[in-house]
């Protein structure tokens, strides 16, 4: 009756810890660049020429991350109208009066911009992060998309750090049992049908 | 590159005050290039190379006297030759030595953000340290002449020192002393003002040239290099230097506001979610069946 349920399997877990993982290094190795008053955390990470090595490449992983969620989550992270009328009542949520909340699927409408947030803005990353990678090859004539690039650059980085911020509070302080179920796969039935009532009844046919 | 003597008014991606401003009585230093009586000869571009040391790379022929289409990290100054049509119809020849300008407002330092990769010294000289440089290549974005240049085997930037070793010990840069013409001098930038200023007037009034004057653009704060052209109107013809550089706005507003507005928002959120666990605190899981 009280068995756990599997909330995520290996192989999410796997791809959602590569992504964190490359997204940590490229945000710190990324801020260590914004800011003069950041630059020890590349001497941290192995010195500046190293950072600035590597993480064009972890960008990459991330962005390939990104994909591979896309492909594994594409269904679960459609925004429906039941999702909408629950950000209707979002203020419930952040004030945690969640019994005014409707009942939701597998991700809340909050779980799923934080999604498409990231991946609009890893797909400017990318983009952008290719032009700061290659600049030797783009010519003087061209260099106003230098200037897009670098400006484009930071500001998408912004937005993600947003969202991060956000994402790892929800998921570590607010939400007590999720950063458990990101790492081991499983909640408990009254997690599930507290925070996730009608993919609680989908998996469990309650 | 060594500074001998010299000490660091400004420096690229650092936090806090800078170690040597204004602790030395500097003049600025100027190099003074005087297109109208440059024959294009070279000799400055050797006197480089050989100073310097640069390995030799392939030069380009176009059926022009071009040496190479621009400066590269292993040629840090070119003569850049123009054709340019009179008004007459006939051609008159434009012969510009083209290098760092040694802006005083230097974009490729705004733009750097690795600590010390750029410097300047108090005489005015930028010069590049490259035990610093991560070769990112910002440089080349905030740079409005196209100055700096990527070496791909070290992944680090080059460019004119304006031969910082030399002038440190009290010496003129090594173009200077090789040019045959004249049409190079080197002093403080009062001085080369002063002279730029009669030449431009004398070839006014003179030898015709009625827009003659001295380029030392006011949007990057002046230049430690500066041109005497026989057409101060059209610089764009002396192989595209820019009639109003300035470091690019898209660069101001990538070090300024953006930083101060990112650094805000990302504190603003650190302390709103902080708020928010301290006002409401974890969600309880209700067991209600
Ligand atoms: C998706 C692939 C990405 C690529 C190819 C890429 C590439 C680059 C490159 C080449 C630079 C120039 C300096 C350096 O190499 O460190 C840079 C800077 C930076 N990147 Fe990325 N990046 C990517 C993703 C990201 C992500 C996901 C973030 C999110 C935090 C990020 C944040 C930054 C920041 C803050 C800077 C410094 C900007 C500045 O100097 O003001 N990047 N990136
Ligand atoms: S490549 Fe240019 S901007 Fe980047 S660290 Fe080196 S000198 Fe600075
Ligand atoms: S010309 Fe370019 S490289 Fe030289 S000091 Fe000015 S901005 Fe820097």
């Amino acid at each position: 009756m009280n068995d756990p349920i599997l909330r995520y399997t290996l192989v999410e877990r796997v791809m959602h810890w590569i992504a964190a993982v490359a997204f940590c290094y490229v945000l710190a190795t990324g801020l260590a660049f914004y800011s003069p008053h950041l630059y020890w955390i590349a001497t941290l990470l192995g010195g500046a020429p190293t950072s600035r090595f590597w993480h064009p490449w972890l960008g990459v992983v991330f962005a390939a991350t990104l994909f591979w969620m896309l492909k594994a989550w594409l269904g679960d992270m459609r925004i429906t109208p039941a999702d909408r009328k629950w950000g209707d009542s979002m203020q419930h949520y952040i004030r945690n009066e969640d019994e005014n909340l409707p009942p939701i699927d597998r991700f809340n409408i909050g779980q799923k911009y934080f999604f498409w947030g990231m991946l609009w803005a890893g797909i400017v990353l990318l983009l952008s992060g290719a032009v700061l990678w290659f600049p030797e090859l783009i010519p003087w004539s061209l260099r106003g998309l230098r200037f897009a690039a670098v400006l484009l650059h930071v500001s998408s980085a912004l937005i993600t750090i947003g969202l991060f911020i956000i994402h790892v509070y929800m998921g570590t302080a607010v939400v007590r049992g999720g950063f458990t179920s990101i790492i081991r796969g499983e909640v408990s039935p009254a997690w599930a049908r507290t925070h996730h009532r009608l993919w609680f009844q989908r998996v469990t046919g309650k | 590159m060594s500074s001998g003597n010299l000490r660091v008014q400004k420096i690229s991606g650092h936090a806090g005050p800078v170690a040597g401003e204004g602790t030395q009585r500097q003049e600025q230093v100027c190099k003074l290039i005087d297109t109208t009586t440059c024959i294009g000869c070279k000799a400055c571009e050797v006197a480089c190379m050989e100073w310097n040391d640069l390995p030799f790379g392939e030069t380009v022929f176009d059926n022009t006297y071009q040496t190479m289409p621009e400066t590269r990290w292993n040629y840090w100054n070119l003569i850049k030759f123009n054709e340019h049509p009179r008004e007459d119809g006939s051609m008159q020849w434009l012969m510009r030595k083209d290098q760092c300008m040694h802006c005083a407002d230097p974009g490729c330092l705004a733009a750097c953000p690795a600590d010390n990769a750029i410097v300047q010294y108090q005489n005015g000289i930028v010069d590049f340290q490259q035990e610093y440089c991560i070769g990112c290549q910002y440089c080349v974005t905030g740079c409005p002449f196209n100055i700096p240049k990527f070496n791909p085997q070290t992944k680090k930037m080059f460019k004119c020192t304006l031969c910082t070793d030399r002038v440190s010990q009290g010496l003129e840069p090594a173009c200077i002393k090789a040019c045959p013409t004249g049409c190079l001098h080197f002093g403080t930038k009062d001085d080369m003002k002063e002279l730029a200023g009669a030449r431009a007037q004398q070839l006014r009034e003179h030898s015709g040239y009625a827009n003659a004057g001295v380029y030392d653009p006011v949007g990057v704060g002046g230049t430690s290099v500066i041109y005497v052209l026989h057409d101060i109107t059209n610089p764009e013809a002396y192989g595209g230097l820019p009639s109003d550089p300035r470091v690019p706005w898209a660069v101001r507003i990538w070090k300024q506001p953006l930083k101060w507005l990112g650094n805000l928002a990302m504190i603003g959120g650190l302390i709103g979610v902080t708020m928010h666990y301290l006002r409401f605190g974890p969600k309880k899981v209700k067991d209600d069946e």
